[in-house]
């Protein structure tokens, strides 16, 4: 230290706008900088719980579907969480094309839920929107509920052939992935 | 207890008076590290490493919560979790080197802290119980840092934790079955491992429970100063805040350019390669040395190379464990009257010319090859370190005529105390 | 009565240890301070290509199509025997290639599989998530195929080893017959039958045959350098360096970043601290 330390004398600190001005400023920014430092340090400690690259990685899934036969379901996994893929027989096409959409709790459409094409290929989550159990159904001999599509064993929802809620607390419809068939439609490539 | 002089705690804001009246938390950091704690207004920049310390402390803590968000202290996949983290996890790697390099700084300060102290005797009545619980907190951070290099289960971890859990096994009689029982098996594995993980989650919280009895302690006399003259009246001393709020700030902004050097541009620096090989019980690396804050303790455990009665081992163990015992004693072993090592001029010699070189060849010693000459250097270094401590200390103390003391802080300041014109001018610029 | 105690415990340390000591310095004196050995005249430190790498240095940085080079030379020339069990073929987007190239650079290599309708164990082409597959079923098969030196995993090798790229670069280059000195000086000392004298190597001799041996043995892609000996050595020593620490270019940045802040708010807290201090920091008159 220098002894230019010692130069601030009391008559300097008392008097001159300029002073009390430039001491006030060293000393928020000093404190401001502090801050600043402290907000950017607690980034990446909340970034660090984020999925990690090799979380993200996985993040797409394919799935062949050439061997489902209509009436038949299989459990693939995406994004460590069960896919449901469902062939749909006529009757249950029919069946999710009879109900009135707009009727529904979450107004939907089969069209509007499987691709163009593919009307009986049914791709959605096996996740239930309520609390997130599995719902039964997509296994061979699961009970698929009153209205044959999937049902909640947790909270009894049930859920119709296009894996809509009709009954029970769920909110909203099973969730349709985003996903997409290759080009001879055999297999389906999910996230 | 304060001095009188000290400010009162009095919140105008009605929701602090409301606080204060139910949980008087604000007025506990007040008159802790607020305006309400008078210090000595001559604290020199070697009385910033306790605040240093106590924010090293918080970061290792802070980045070992994270990092055990990631990790698994399972023998077989712990490497690979630690390289997860390194490679997957965002800012994974930032968490990692940081608690790492984080570890060497906690060292470093705390070295710089206890060598302040062995110089400025801040160990003296009536500050003994700081120094005993700061004693207590290093040993505890010895344990926290040793077990803590295990985790992620390198080769260093793994031959560090058989030739620590070794050294208990030099103990007559007991020694074989304590070792196994430590590690929970003949050799470090899974049980080892994870009892390991276990206690270097929870010592960091032990930690910190004694750092504030070490703080509780402080306040009862109040802070040491370069003198060594104890605070006589108001103008001796200046409220903790804004003063060394504002110098502790610098020193912690200086503090961690260094840290930031380290953690990014050299983040292995202080590390060893061996430790990026998975741990491989098969083989033992051509060094097998601890973390760099060891190695004083290291040289001294390898300096006993001669049966004498008991076998060398044994003596190595005593010495190395005796070594950092013979702190306790240091407030009853030093007995001048006078405090600061600037007013002991035999003292000084000591300390400068014996003390500090012993310690800087010990450190050096302790990271060599075991071979000659590094074998017998670390003979003559243990030798004056324990003569130092034990002898040279309690004979110096009783034969040493210091030098005249200040009258007061105020004059050590000004040269005069009736030039106190800290009255007029008392009021911080703040 | 404590210090009377503690000058007798501090003597009786001291004495043990000097003991040991006057042991150490006799044995010493009468047999010399052990005797010199061929690995400690004739280990040569790690020295790096010449020039250096791109990424020496605090501010240092990738040179992605070196790391392209060198990820050819670990596939066509060290991947035979070394694993790379850390690092997966979705890394490779981060030296310069497409998610395509990346998807086509993991088809490339075989990787463990289970037939989805057996569940035998069989092989399937790579998958960007998929890791480095290794080349031996386990560490048994491993030291069995090598005259029983295990090849050590390569993820960490250049971090793993004092002298870390340099010494990857010099070992792979360092392969030379045993010199005459040191057939003069250690007539003792010899290069047993499968190993290979290395002066790099700790110990001199080294289980790994020469990996490099002529130029051209690894094919570069049009407006690259030659693939020289030393030129293959350098890029695969520099993917090696990728491959133990492939956050360093995110770390430098984020640090210089991190840097300039600490260095601005330091000063900062300097004119601030000087600011509070004014007032009570008269100059000293004596």
């Amino acid at each position: 230290m220098t002894d230019t330390t010692g130069t601030a004398t009391p008559e300097m600190l008392a008097d001159g706008e300029d002073g009390v001005r430039r001491r006030d400023f060293l000393n928020i920014a000093a404190v401001s900088a502090t801050g600043i430092g402290g907000v950017a340090v607690v980034y990446p400690l909340i970034s660090q719980m984020a999925p990690s690259a090799d979380v993200l990685a996985e993040s797409s899934t394919e799935v062949d579907v050439s061997a489902i036969q209509p009436g038949q379901a299989i459990k693939a996994i995406f994004r460590k969480q069960p896919l449901f893929v469902r062939r749909l027989t006529q009757r249950e096409i029919d069946e999710a094309n009879a109900v009135d959409a707009g009727s529904l709790r979450d107004p939907q459409t089969l069209a509007e839920r499987t691709k163009e094409g593919h009307r009986d290929m049914l791709v959605t989550m096996g996740v239930c929107t309520h609390l997130g159990c599995v719902p039964l159904g997509a296994a061979e001999g699961e009970p698929r509920g009153e209205f044959g599509g999937y049902f909640c064993p947790c909270h009894g929802s049930q859920f119709d052939t296009a894996a809509r809620i009709r009954k029970g607390p769920a909110p909203t419809n099973l969730e349709v992935p985003e996903y997409e068939f290759n080009p001879d439609g055999t297999v389906i490539t999910v996230g | 207890m304060s001095f009188p002089w000290a400010k009162q705690y009095a919140p105008t804001n009605p929701f602090m008076r409301w606080m204060d009246e139910k949980l008087p938390l604000p007025r506990l950091v007040y008159n802790a590290v607020g305006a309400g704690y008078p210090v000595p207004r001559n604290l020199s920049y070697m009385w910033n490493f306790g605040v240093l310390a106590g924010f090293f402390l918080v970061l290792q803590i802070v980045t070992g919560v994270v990092l055990a968000m990631h990790y698994a202290s399972d023998a077989t996949v712990a490497f690979g979790k630690v390289e997860h983290i390194m490679r997957d996890v965002n800012w994974g790697w930032l968490m990692r080197y940081a608690h790492a390099n984080g570890a060497s700084f906690f060292f470093i300060v705390v070295y710089l802290h206890i060598f302040r102290g062995f110089y400025y005797s801040s160990y003296k009545a009536p500050r003994e119980m700081i120094w005993l619980l700061g004693v207590v907190i290093f040993l505890l951070m010895m344990a926290t840092a040793f077990m803590g290099y295990v985790l992620p289960w390198g080769q260093m971890s793994f031959w560090g934790a058989k030739v620590i859990t070794g050294l208990f096994g030099a103990i007559p009689l007991i020694g074989e079955p304590l070792q196994v029982w430590l590690l929970g098996g003949y050799a470090p594995d899974d049980a080892a491992l994870n009892r390991f993980f276990s206690l270097h989650f929870l010592l960091p919280f032990v930690i910190a429970g004694v750092v504030i009895l070490h703080i509780w302690a402080l306040h009862i006399p109040g802070s040491s100063n370069p003198t060594g003259v104890e605070v006589k009246s108001e103008s001796d001393t200046v409220p903790f805040h804004p003063y060394y709020t504002a110098k502790d700030g610098f020193g912690l902004g200086v503090v961690l350019i260094f840290f930031t050097i380290m953690t990014f541009f050299a983040p292995n620096m202080l590390g060893h390669p061996d430790n990026y090989i998975e741990a491989n019980p098969l083989s033992t690396p051509a060094l097998i040395v601890p973390e760099w804050y060891f190695y004083p303790f290291y040289a001294i455990l390898r300096a006993f190379t001669f049966d004498f009665i008991l076998p060398a081992k044994l003596w190595g163990v005593l010495a190395m464990f005796a070594s950092i015992l013979v702190w306790f004693f240091l407030p009853w072993l030093d007995k001048s009257p006078v405090r600061s090592g600037h007013y002991r001029p035999l003292f000084r010699k000591f300390f400068w010319f014996g003390l500090i070189p012993c310690m800087a060849a010990l450190f050096y010693l302790g990271g060599a090859h075991a071979e000659e000459p590094y074998i017998m250097l670390s003979q003559i270094a243990t030798a004056y370190y324990f003569l130092h401590f034990l002898v040279i200390l309690p004979i110096v103390s009783s034969i040493e005529r210091p030098d005249p003391l200040p009258y007061s802080i105020t004059e050590a300041v000004l040269g005069s105390d009736r030039k106190a014109v800290l009255g007029e001018n008392a009021e911080p610029a703040v | 009565m404590i210090r009377i105690i503690a000058i007798l415990v501090g003597l009786g340390f001291t004495g043990v240890v000097m003991l040991a000591f006057v042991t150490g310095a006799w044995t010493a004196a009468t047999e010399g301070m052990g005797e010199e050995t061929a690995e400690h005249v004739f280990h040569e430190e790690a020295k790096g290509p010449e020039g250096g790498f791109s990424f020496d240095g605090p501010l240092g940085n990738w040179d992605y199509a070196q790391l392209q080079r060198g990820y050819q030379v670990y596939r066509e020339v060290c991947a035979a025997c070394h694993s790379l069990k850390y690092v997966a073929f979705r890394d490779l987007a981060q030296i310069g290639y497409t998610e395509g190239q990346v998807k086509a650079l993991a088809a490339e290599w075989v990787v463990p599989g289970i037939d989805p309708d057996t569940g035998e164990t069989t092989t399937r082409p790579g998958l960007p998530t998929d890791y480095f597959p290794s080349p031996y079923e386990n560490n048994i098969a491993a030291a069995a195929a090598n005259n029983n030196a295990i090849p050590p995993d390569l993820s960490l090798m250049t971090k793993a080893r004092h002298g870390g790229t340099d010494y990857v670069y010099s070992l792979l280059t360092g392969y030379e017959p045993l010199p005459a000195e040191l057939r003069e000086e250690f007539p003792e000392f010899e290069t047993p039958e499968g190993l290979h004298f290395n002066p790099y190597f700790a110990n001199l001799n080294l289980a790994m045959a020469p990996p490099l041996t002529a130029d051209g043995q690894v094919t570069y892609a049009e407006g690259n350098p030659d693939p020289t000996i030393r030129q293959m050595a350098a890029d695969v020593s520099a993917f090696l360096y990728w491959t133990a620490e492939p956050k360093l270019e995110q770390r430098r940045q984020t640090g210089l970043w991190f840097l300039v802040f600490m260095l601005f708010a330091t000063i900062l807290a300097w004119f601030s601290k000087k600011q509070i201090w004014s007032a009570v920091k008269p100059k000293r008159e004596d």
